[in-house]
């Protein structure tokens, strides 16, 4: 039997493996496998591939920010409504509800601190039901989405060890 | 002045051959950074960062000295819950649980404890080097039980049966096995408990390092856990393959108390404790590892299934490994003995793999393929192989 997990854990660091690879380390048919990954598509499980980039690492000046935002919730609407007038800029790459003591945290990614600056004052702060902002800027990413972004540690052992 | 050195050395470690393959070793050697290496017996991973961490935690902490020489009791509670949970074994941490270093140094120990010269020991090639020559530095005399591909090199009872002596001491079973990944289901092993019932004098040492890495999807079975032969078995583990921590050196043994204590007796005097630093470690490995082995153990699986695959679209005759991180195919037909075909695979397609012949003569004919590497060096590796068995083909024709 082909096991879901295991294979959304194969494809969830690296997008890019083989139909005919996965069959193989799995031990299943590659039609098997195609399903499944279609399967995954309609059941939203899989939304999407992406590419890990270091954008610090081309000539792209921009910055990661994070940004908390405490709010009032809405009658009959709790924080649905609010969070989706945010949530709604192409320049949120992330959303999420927290608890603790803000609301939500947006995250905005490959923007200009200038762009970032104007969309907090201009969009935010304004809105109705924002009570106040607190903005992070990321200074280096060591590590986001289980991927390392410093040097990859390379294999050094011996030629052949018996 | 003119000293002849080589006539001062003890006869028996002058009588230690040395490597069949040393000089495919040293030629591979001078290659290294430039071939893929798929030759290599100990895992690519890189201990669990919780079982580092605790190893660094106790030197912040101060722990420097050295450890009782049986190992940390708090050590041999932990391995004796590990193996109670893991593998259903009883073993008492105070006297039946000795703290080695790694499972090199418990057979050793045991064949140095075991061994009055000339007595025997049943070892089963193609197997781990070191079974051979602890027991030849230890004054016996090893006695080889060829184990066949067609049997999936699994030891059969008439051929134990065959190779006992008055003089056979112990036998030494390494399943799941370096260098063939063979295994030995329950059934197998009863088989071989049955003519051991008929042998009361023998002993059985167990080999368990590979117990964790077993792909046949059930729990792998100790023979020790045979109620009959449980008082002859010492079982040899450690955490060098299953945690990927051959560096810290770290193993044990566990078996008979009144054994135990003389094998503690020499450890005390050559070792004095195992590293007090990896000890640390292997109370968090022991305690908070299943879940890394077992991601671990799911990835050595997926890449087995791939270099299964790989095989046998290169035409490489191959029995499928059930354990451990090895694939032992054959090479016969080719034209080529196992140090060639190797020391060829390695000049013309830059790929380091080991000749057979390195783990016994009967292994010769074959090569050990190591998956402890990454999935695209094997993928890489794998069309070569293929590239290269064609280019052999087209030769012999
Ligand atoms: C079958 C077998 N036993 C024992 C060992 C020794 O392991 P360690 O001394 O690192 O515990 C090895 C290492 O390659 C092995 O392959």
């Amino acid at each position: 039997m082909l096991n879901r997990i295991e294979l959304l854990q194969l494809v969830e660091h690296n997008a890019r493996v083989k139909i005919a690879d996965l069959a193989t380390m799995l031990n299943a048919s590659e039609e098997e496998i195609a399903a499944e990954l279609e399967a995954c598509k309609k059941d939203n499980v899989i939304l999407g591939y992406t590419t890990m980039i270091n954008w610090e690492k081309t000539e792209r000046e921009t910055v990661t920010a994070l940004i908390e935002v405490r709010i009032t919730p809405q009658r009959n609407q709790g924080f649905d409504k609010i969070a989706s007038q945010f949530y709604r800029y192409p320049q949120v790459s992330s959303c999420f509800l927290m608890s603790g003591g803000f609301d939500l945290m947006l995250i905005i990614e490959d923007s200009t601190l200038r762009e970032v600056a104007n969309f907090v004052s201009e969009k935010i702060a304004p809105l109705e039901g924002v009570l106040s902002t607190a903005t992070h800027f990321i200074l280096k990413k060591y590590k986001s989405n289980g991927t390392l972004f410093t040097q990859k540690p390379k294999d050094d052992r011996e030629t052949i060890v018996l | 002045m003119d000293i002849d050195y080589q006539s001062k050395i003890s006869k028996v470690v002058n009588g230690i051959a040395p490597s069949a393959i040393r000089r495919f070793f040293d030629l591979a050697n001078e290659m290294k950074g430039e071939v893929i290496s798929l030759s290599i017996g100990e895992p690519d991973f890189v201990t669990p960062w919780n079982i580092r961490e605790a190893g660094i935690f106790s030197l912040e902490d101060g722990n420097t000295h050295y450890s009782p020489n049986q190992g940390y009791i708090e050590v041999r509670k932990a391995i004796s819950e590990y193996l109670q949970r893991r593998f259903d074994l009883k073993y008492d941490p105070k006297s039946q649980i000795l703290v080695t270093v790694g499972g090199s140094e418990a057979l050793d120990l045991i064949a140095r404890s075991l061994i009055d010269p000339g007595d025997e020991v049943i070892i089963l090639e193609p197997c781990f080097v070191a079974y051979k020559a602890t027991v030849t530095l230890a004054h016996g005399v090893p006695v080889v039980i060829e184990t066949k591909e067609e049997d999936e090199y699994r030891l059969k009872p008439e051929a134990l049966e065959a190779a006992i002596t008055d003089k056979t001491k112990y036998i030494i079973l390494g399943y799941p096995g370096n260098p063939t990944g063979a295994t030995m289901s329950r059934d197998d092993l009863a088989a071989i408990k049955d003519v051991l019932v008929r042998h009361p004098n023998i002993f059985v040492v167990s080999d368990e390092l590979y117990s964790e890495l077993s792909y046949t999807g059930e729990r792998p079975v100790s023979i020790a856990s045979f109620p009959e032969l449980y008082d002859r078995t010492i079982v040899v583990n450690g955490f060098s393959k299953s945690f990927a921590m051959t560096g810290w050196r770290i193993g044990y043994m566990a078996g008979p108390a009144p054994l135990v204590a003389a094998m503690n007796k020499v450890h005390q005097y050559c070792i004095m404790c195992s590293p007090t630093t990896a000890q640390y470690a292997v109370i968090e490995a022991c305690r908070n590892g299943d879940k890394e082995v077992d991601e671990m153990r799911e990835e050595y699986n997926r890449r087995r299934r791939v270099i299964i695959k790989g095989l046998n679209d290169a035409g490489l005759k191959c029995f499928a490994p059930t354990g451990a991180f090895y694939a032992f195919p054959s090479i016969e037909g080719l034209g080529l003995s196992s140090e060639k075909f190797c020391e060829r695979f390695l000049m013309e397609k830059k790929v380091a793999i080991v000749p057979g012949n390195a783990f016994g003569k009967c292994g010769e004919g074959h090569v050990r393929i190591s998956y402890a590497a990454s999935m695209e060096n094997i993928q890489e590796a794998m069309k070569r192989l293929k590239e290269f068995v064609s280019d052999l083909k087209e030769e012999n024709k």
